[in-house]
């Protein structure tokens, strides 16, 4: 990766255009431009249309750059970047699994590209016939009975979902459900996603194995309790194993359970959460279904439901059309390929990944839970972070930076927050074992460097585009504007 | 196993990962899973599709759209999309990369969402923006959920029911649960008072009317309340700024920027505010840092406002934007640049006001709103039958004249030629009156 510091604005020279624009609506007055007879006799321009007290008075200061510019700009700018496609990427809870290529040549295909999402259903059968597969798919593989793709992401989901469970329990006059139940270990989306919902969050304390207690759980269940949002397995990777009980303690108690997909993944071809007893779910495409995350989205993030929220699947509106419609191609098209026969391995194998890695790497990281993890598992720091007299030992931070200079991205840091140097990793189905190892013998060569020399980690990355930013002095003085 | 083109793994890969974890199958790997639980069945799933059987799949599905001229708008435009913009940000370095948390190795990421925030600032006149968000629709929601936080004491939001269809639906859904009072009016000064957190309108009504703000941003300060700007950002190329109509906070959705309309989504949805508001604005925010060096470079900043951090104290539950969507506007608005931009206006707004004019001229319709200011979108009286209406025009390979209000709509970009205006007036020429 080569450093590039310009911004599109510098490139910038007066009088120099990058567009290509037809000169006239009216291809004929192109060619009779001298004659004014075929001029046209309708307000013509803006400033003919438009009062001039409702038009813009400053001058509109964007760049004024050539094709080439714009081209070799943008090309420098990906060059600072890694993707999946660049190595591995083992960012726990992210799922970045490898996004097959035939999918983005489905999702930019112009016989679905050029629709007007207004347009009648008669004029749309195919990409109706999409939605409808995608959603018997979705409801096969998790066993609920029907999504809304209205969501755009995961978060989104959970907003949707939340507005399902209070539109169940307002559809029974059941108002006094206001309190929903997130395990301290959720995502942080998951209390967020409630108060935006209106509802007063309620937690519940993990046990020392890392697993909702259901004992602790028991107190809180009651008639205002509107339900419980549960990731699993869990952000530590592991299977809320007494999930049965957890689902029949909740139902008796009049709430419902909602399932947050984002880790989806290893029970993807093996276990299904309507089995489980969950109301209401979301995926996320951008995950579980292979497509891209373009740099921090588009994503999807479909809510499905079962039987008893069924009736008000189409109550909220959370976007403007029909939601990406564009993932949901690719989406689509992965689950196609992966077909009846596939899709029985992937959560198998990203789950043996996850517990490879895992089960090499123990004697150099701390591993608080030695359980059988799933698709991800979670080290709390280095055993031997070399600290010494004068010298501070590395953290997980180093560790990740460290990990740049190896040529991999870091795992997802500082979460969950159950442990205070939480490095947690996941490594998908779709890589191979060399690259695993390759991967493993980095970590451990990590762990040697920090017991022989910390520094080396606290200076990390060396080889970057940049060094690390001073985020403190960025936050307190903010330049968010060119 | 190895037959499949996404799993790399080998029967011996397996053996041997197996053998370092001590398990005796895969199966064992969910042995913490109780068996009632594990889906031992076959799943209700097509047969897997090797890549060309996908790929004909889709090809047929697609067949069973129909390929439309489109002269509809409302809140989705056919703008014409320039061959670069594909081409960019198809690049894997942006397209397979996650939510730039590791700022080393994401530049590439951290600068165009900079580029972007820069490029909405100066199109809105604001002062700081987000790094996106999933569409202008659910923007509109979070600006207003935004102004009850900015806002002491006031729990009640007005807003006016000339924004589009689609933001009055989302809207709705956002607000229906949190403790936030809404009211709706078409007529938003009239519902001003103490309790009045924030107002909503647009910049161009849903008849395609441009709106005359003139003394509304002095009204809704004098109430102690903000006034949220929802705008096509294509046509602020043109137009009054929401800054200069006084307004605190501007949203609106990024498709019109050339973005294809590709039945709905993925769109984009910006947010931008005024610097007093910067710490309530949802979602990610890029700011310029230095490193160790001095070097310049970017990175995720003010975080304190975000989920991760504050959990159910955010300023929002959105941990995402719509990343690779910012980028397909940055690189849009560099290839236009100011004139070209005002260009996409000139010509849309032309043939609009031709497509007006001829309509007219047809004795099928009447003004709807005689003298009041347009630029590409429109509504007219229909005197014949709308379905009657609608169906020709579909029969003939056009989409628009939709239903709206007792009225139709059309709307006209640059990619509509006098030929196709011309047509399509040529097909309800033949409609009986």
């Amino acid at each position: 990766m080569r450093y590039y510091d310009k911004l599109i604005f510098e490139l910038s020279h007066p009088g120099r255009t990058g567009f290509s624009l037809p000169a006239s609506f009216d291809a004929s007055a192109r060619t009779n431009l001298c004659s004014p007879k075929k001029r046209l006799a309708v307000a013509s321009s803006v400033s003919d249309a438009v009062p001039t007290k409702l038009l813009r008075e400053s001058a509109l200061d964007l760049p004024e750059v050539s094709e080439v510019d714009v081209v070799r700009h943008y090309t420098n700018l990906s060059q600072m970047n890694f993707g999946v496609d660049t190595g591995f990427y083992p960012l726990g809870s992210c799922t970045m699994k490898y996004n097959p290529k035939i999918n983005e040549e489905i999702a930019s295909h112009p016989l679905f590209s050029g629709l007007h999402p207004l347009q009648p259903a008669a004029t749309v059968k195919g990409a109706q016939a999409v939605i409808d597969g995608l959603d018997a798919a979705l409801a096969a593989i998790t066993g609920m009975k029907h999504f809304t793709f209205l969501p755009c992401a995961g978060a989104h989901g959970e907003l949707t979902g939340l507005m399902l469970m209070r539109e169940y329990h307002m559809a029974r006059n059941d108002a006094a459900r206001t309190k929903v139940i997130v395990p301290d270990s959720a995502h942080g989306t998951n209390p967020a996603s409630a108060a935006v919902c209106g509802l007063q969050i309620v937690e519940v304390k993990s046990g020392a194995d890392g697993l909702v207690d259901v004992e602790s759980l028991k107190p809180l269940l009651g008639p205002d309790i509107a339900g419980i949002m549960m990731t699993n397995p869990n952000t530590l990777g592991l299977f809320e194993r007494q999930i049965g009980e957890i689902a029949k303690l909740v139902h008796d108690c009049g709430g419902l359970l909602y399932y947050d997909g984002a880790n989806m993944n290893p029970l993807l071809g093996k276990v299904r959460p309507g089995d489980m007893g969950f109301d209401i779910m979301h995926l996320n495409l951008h995950k579980t279904f292979s497509t891209p995350h373009g740099g921090g989205g588009p994503g999807s993030g479909p809510v499905g439901v079962g039987e008893r929220v069924l009736p008000y699947l189409r109550e909220p509106r959370t976007s403007g059309f029909h939601g990406n419609f564009g993932v949901m191609l690719r989406a689509y098209a992965y689950i196609l390929m992966l077909g009846k026969q596939n899709v029985k391995m992937a959560g198998p194998l990203a789950t043996l990944s996850a517990n490879y890695i895992k089960e090499s790497l123990k004697d150099c990281y701390k591993l608080p839970i030695p359980s059988i993890c799933k698709h991800e598992f979670v080290f709390d720091g280095l055993i031997n972070d070399g600290a010494c007299e004068g010298k501070a030992g590395a953290t997980t931070l180093d560790v990740a930076k460290r990990l740049l200079d190896y040529g991999f991205h870091a795992p997802t840091i500082y979460f969950p927050l159950l442990f205070h140097q939480a490095l947690m990793i996941e490594p998908t189905e779709t890589e191979s074992l060399e690259t695993l190892d390759e991967f493993i013998a980095v970590m451990k060569k990590i762990a040697a460097e920090a017991a022989e020399d910390p520094d080396i980690l606290h200076r990390a990355p060396h080889n970057a585009p940049i060094g690390r930013p001073d985020e403190t002095a960025a936050a307190r003085n903010p330049i968010l504007k060119a | 196993m190895g037959n499949f083109a996404y799993f790399p793994h080998t029967e011996d890969d397996i053996r041997v990962m197996l053998e370092r974890i001590g398990a005796r199958s895969l199966d064992e790997l969910y042995s913490d899973v109780p068996a009632d639980f594990i889906y031992n069945k076959e799943y209700d799933l097509p047969d897997a599709l090797s890549e060309q059987e996908v790929r004909d799949f889709f090809e047929k599905l697609g067949k069973e759209n129909t390929q439309l001229k489109v002269f509809a708008g409302q809140g989705a435009y056919d703008h014409y999309v320039p061959s670069v913009i594909p081409y960019i940000t198809s690049r894997s370095e942006f397209l397979t990369a996650y939510t730039p948390y590791q700022c080393e190795i994401s530049q590439g990421t951290l600068r165009y969402i900079f580029e972007w925030q820069s490029m909405i600032c100066r199109l809105t006149g604001m002062d700081v923006s987000n790094a996106s968000m999933y569409d202008g629709p659910s923007a509109a929601a979070e600006a207003l959920r935004m102004a009850v936080a900015c806002t002491r004491k006031r729990n009640k939001v007005v807003v006016s029911t000339k924004l589009m269809q689609n933001v009055l639906d989302v809207v709705k859904s956002y607000l229906k649960y949190p403790d936030i009072e809404v009211v709706y009016a078409w007529d938003v000064l009239e519902e001003l008072g103490p309790d009045v957190a924030g107002v909503i309108v647009p910049s161009i009504c849903r008849h395609g009317i441009i709106q005359d703000l003139s003394g509304m941003a002095d009204a809704v300060h004098a109430a102690g309340a903000l006034l949220i700007e929802y705008c096509d950002p294509s046509a602020l190329a043109v137009l009054k700024t929401p800054a200069e109509w006084g307004a605190d906070i501007a949203v609106g959705d990024g498709q019109s920027l050339g973005i294809p309309l590709c039945y709905g989504g993925p769109y984009v949805g910006f947010l931008a505010c005024k610097s007093e508001y910067m710490r309530k604005l949802p979602g990610r925010i890029v700011g310029q840092a230095n490193d160790a060096d001095g070097k310049r470079c970017f990175v995720l900043t003010l975080q304190a406002r975000e989920q991760h951090i504050r959990r159910e104290k955010a300023t929002s539950n959105i941990c995402s934007n719509q990343s690779l969507m910012a980028l397909w506007v940055t690189v849009y608005l560099s290839l236009m640049g100011p004139e070209g931009l005002r260009k996409v206006n000139e010509l849309s707004c032309a043939g609009a006001h031709y497509l007006y004019d001829e309509l007219l001229k047809t004795g099928r319709f009447e003004e709807a709103f005689p003298g009041r200011p347009f630029l590409k979108e429109f509504c007219l009286k229909s005197l014949v039958p709308v379905d009657v209406l609608q169906q020709k025009l579909l029969d003939a390979g056009f989409f628009g004249a939709l239903e709206l209000d007792g009225y139709v709509t059309f709307c006209v970009t640059e990619r509509r030629t006098k030929e196709e205006i011309d047509a399509l007036v040529g097909v309800i020429k033949e409609i009986a009156l």
